[in-house]
């Protein structure tokens, strides 16, 4: 998000928070988070692919949205109220294409109406499989499941990326010559990734609500959050949505003077500004000097690298703490309290507290949907393996993909391996002190010296793993880590 | 009763949230105002980073892609000083100090900063017969203007020089090349000093010249320089860092070697170039200014085409009657101005040029500070300690 963006959803926002009628909110946050999705997204040089990647979005939340609903509910005038507002909307985002200089809300111009309507014809055939069949949905929830995941690791797999690109450009009668892995800048997929397979998680495990329509869409496409989070629950954000929205004629203008107005007023301001002194001060500032694949072949003693390396550890907080400030902010201006994604985490003492409070809404994604299901598949009888093992494989392998999901390269898998270790070592620290330092607590001075130890070595290891994050390869990491080193 | 707490409560706070706002308004206008009164910007830029938490640089700040060269162009001469390795070293009383200023040839374009003029003429590590060591300080800057030249010297004469050496070229002597570099530009108040102090036949109105106004003396219409300022202090990390100070490609387009038909100079045409054509008062005010400290001026090597039309230029910039004209009158102006005067016009082969007439290799460069270095050598021992 570029300042004008924040600048023009803050303005909706505060529209939306003083000036919209309670009943009227939840369509203008629904149609303002549709025409974001097109807004936001990068150019691609791969035709057409600037205005089928949001399309993408969004078609993939409605079959989502249509395979996880509930079987027996009636189409409500506010489900069709909603598709409505969703056809017309990209409709008019295409057609934008023939206005001439009001042309367009995409970087580039939109495919002919003709394509759009052959691919909203073919959509709605997948939305109408699971309404008019339910049975379906037994298969149609794992191939979701399985599409989102395929297309998670065409985005992130630099080689299949690339494969990607040629072949797209070949469909679209573009050279093939030209094609890079970067050509599939998709916006804000892999944050949607997460929102879908929850709801499609929680949908099998028979743990969703029933959801209009209108709402499940605004939940997956939120604008605050859509391109860095945090990763909210449906059940939490739609409860939070139906409470901002509450749909009742008598509320539908509340005075300017409500105290709940005027909290989320004075709460959002704050957060946003913030924020934005994170992002584009602070980080933009330590971005000059951060670490990175040009600097680190030229830094010549081992004191400027570690000067480098704790810029880059900095900035790379405050980038993403400044966006995070910036979306509850603009959220909390809606009357959505989005979940908190950061808790001063390079203050922890220990790894695990640090995972406890860095980019939480992931962990605890992580925390829901792999390492509980998969530590207790682990620790079923049948297998009878050891309770350390069980944490290891549980820990290194939750924080390999982890790593993985910021994309499959060695030097993303060698950042989770990192992480994996340190918490099982951790944790094995943890478990061998706990009856054998229980002394600390009676001597505060030991306590605070454990305590000093504590956060400068976790400090120092986060900052470590960073070398592998920041770098794009494990060959050039490993050449920092040297320098870092002196050796 | 829960309802008039409600009000009374909300009431409360959006009076604060609005005395809040009222006061961060009210605070923002009188900084600014204060700001645009005392304007403290060349204050601010004499407090640098450099020289106490990283090296100072070696040479001026000069730089049209920062994020490769850590490096950038700002125009606040106090914070380029500032800046320069000049600005942390008290003098040494063994010390024969040397400043070296001049255009892109003595800033060193393409090569880096221990490969400049300057740093060969350290590198000799020559010694005066009373036992001072030469120490030569490159305050290039790659422009060709002999009143940039004039404005970075009337700075440098605060850090005590010895001697100063003037490379030149006849690029920089024209008249509509005189007050054309944005540092000027920048720097009106400054250049308008010079003109008058030295009575240069220049226009202390020209309009390029981008006056301070009121709104660029507040935080926000000079918040570019701020920022400047604050880049260039953070630069310094990865200066210090790495070393580099330039983002030299691997490969460049070399100087031209076939040449246009084309016999103008500028606006002048052949046969002859007058003295009345350069701007030869700007170096008598360089002298002036300099007092008793001796000026090297120094015709500056250049590359001599063997290409197409060498018959007519003598590469990319000079036709040769003008170049010779050029040559002849500062000869015959240093022997009645009694100047140093140094010419090296032809002094290192065309192969050691890079991708301009006046941007040499390391080994040309190296070249011409052995020249240079045995006329400094040469002035030293005749001027007084």
């Amino acid at each position: 998000m570029t300042l004008t963006h924040i600048l023009v959803f803050a303005l909706v926002s505060l529209v939306v928070g003083w000036a919209v009628p309670y009943r009227w909110r939840g369509w203008v946050l629904l149609g303002a988070s549709l025409l974001a999705v097109y807004w936001l997204q990068p150019s691609t040089p791969i035709r057409y692919l600037d205005f089928w990647f949001p399309t993408a979005s969004i078609l993939l939340t409605v079959i989502t949205w249509a395979a996880t609903r509930t079987p027996q509910a009636q189409p409500s005038r506010r489900g069709m109220v909603g598709a409505a507002l969703v056809v017309g909307l990209i409709l008019v985002v295409a057609l934008l294409r023939y206005a001439g200089p009001a042309c367009c809300l995409t970087p580039s111009r939109p495919p002919d109406i003709w394509r759009v309507l052959g691919v909203f014809a073919m959509a709605a055939l997948l939305v109408a499989i699971p309404i008019r069949f339910p049975v379906s949905r037994r298969f149609l929830v794992p191939a979701i499941i399985f599409l989102i995941l395929g297309l998670f690791i065409i985005l992130k797999s630099p080689a299949i990326s690339q494969w990607a690109s040629e072949w797209l450009r070949v469909s679209g009668g573009q050279s093939a010559l030209l094609a890079a892995a970067s050509d599939l800048p998709w916006l804000g997929f892999s944050y949607l990734a997460f929102r879908l397979l929850h709801v499609l998680r929680d949908y099998q495990g028979g743990k969703l609500p029933a959801y209009d329509f209108g709402e499940f869409v605004t939940y997956a496409i939120f604008y605050p959050s859509y391109t860095a989070g945090p990763i909210d629950r449906s059940q939490r954000f739609i409860g939070d949505l139906r409470s901002a929205t509450p749909g009742k004629v008598s509320e539908a203008l509340k005075p300017v003077n409500d105290p709940a107005r005027q909290e989320q007023f004075v709460q959002g301001g704050t957060r946003i500004l913030v924020g934005l002194f994170k992002k584009f001060v602070v980080a933009d500032g330590l971005a000059l000097i951060a670490l990175n694949s040009q600097n680190a072949v030229q830094v010549t003693s081992t004191l400027w690298m570690w000067v480098l390396l704790y810029a880059y550890a900095l900035r790379i907080y405050f980038d993403f703490a400044g966006y995070t400030d910036i979306a509850l902010g603009l959220a909390r201006w809606v009357g959505i309290r989005l979940p908190e994604n950061f808790d001063r985490p390079y203050l922890k003492q220990n790894l695990t507290a640090f995972w406890n409070s860095w980019h939480m809404t992931l962990a605890q994604w992580f925390r829901a949907y792999f390492f509980n299901p998969f530590t207790r598949y682990l620790r079923s009888r049948r297998l009878n393996i050891p309770t350390w093992v069980i944490i290891f494989i549980g820990q290194l392998s939750t924080m390999l993909l982890i790593g993985l999901w910021h994309g499959i390269t060695w030097n993303y898998a060698a950042w989770g391996a990192w992480h994996g270790v340190g918490l099982f070592m951790h944790n094995r620290w943890s478990d061998w002190t706990r009856s054998r330092l229980s002394g600390i607590v009676e001597r505060p001075q030991l306590r605070k010296v454990m305590a000093f130890g504590g956060w400068l070595l976790t400090f120092n290891y986060i900052a470590l793993g960073w070398v592998f994050f920041a770098l794009p390869s494990l060959e050039l990491a490993l050449d920092v880590f040297k320098s870092l080193f002196g050796i | 009763m829960n309802n008039v707490e409600d009000n009374t409560a909300s009431n409360n706070r959006l009076r604060f949230a609005g005395r809040v706002i009222l006061k961060a308004l009210l605070l923002f206008l009188l900084l600014n105002f204060v700001f645009a009164i005392w304007y403290p910007l060349p204050t601010l830029a004499k407090f640098s980073a450099y020289n106490v938490f990283f090296p100072g640089r070696q040479r001026l700040p000069y730089g049209d892609n920062p994020s490769k060269a850590y490096n950038l162009s700002l125009y606040n001469l106090d914070a380029m000083f500032a800046s320069h390795e000049l600005a942390g070293r008290v003098k040494p009383d063994d010390e024969f100090r040397v400043l070296v200023i001049g255009d892109s040839a003595s800033w060193g374009f393409l090569l880096e900063p221990d490969q400049t003029l300057a740093a060969y003429i350290n590198d000799s590590r020559a010694m005066l017969p009373d036992g001072r060591r030469v120490r030569a300080y490159n305050l290039g800057y790659p422009v060709m203007s002999l009143t940039k030249d004039l404005l970075i010297l009337e700075r440098a004469m605060q850090y005590k020089p010895d001697m100063i050496v003037w490379p030149l070229t006849l690029e920089s002597f024209p008249y509509d090349k005189q007050l054309f570099p944005p540092l000027l530009q920048n720097n009106p108040r400054a250049v308008r000093e010079l003109i008058q102090t030295h009575d240069l036949s220049l226009d202390t109105k020209d309009a390029n010249f981008e006056e301070l106004s009121w709104w660029k003396r507040t935080i926000v219409g000079g918040r570019r320089q701020l920022a400047d300022l604050l880049r260039l202090q953070l630069y310094g990390v990865l200066w210090a860092a790495t070393g580099i100070d330039q983002d030299i490609p691997e490969t460049y387009t070399l100087r031209q070697e076939d040449l246009e038909a084309d016999r103008g100079f500028h606006n002048l045409q052949p046969p002859h170039l007058q003295a009345s054509d350069l701007a030869l008062e700007i170096l008598s005010a360089g002298v002036r200014l300099a007092g008793d400290t001796p000026v090297l001026l120094v015709n500056e090597p250049m590359f001599i085409s063997q290409g197409q039309n060498s018959d007519i230029r003598y590469n990319f910039y000079y036709p040769r009657w003008a170049y010779d004209d050029y040559r002849r009158i500062m000869s015959e102006e240093s022997q009645r101005k009694n100047w140093q005067y140094l010419d090296l016009w032809n002094a290192v082969p065309g192969s050691e040029f890079t991708n301009s007439a006046v941007h040499m290799t390391p080994d040309g460069t190296r070249l011409y500070a052995s020249q240079v270095l045995r006329a400094i050598l040469d002035v030293a021992k005749s001027s007084p300690k």
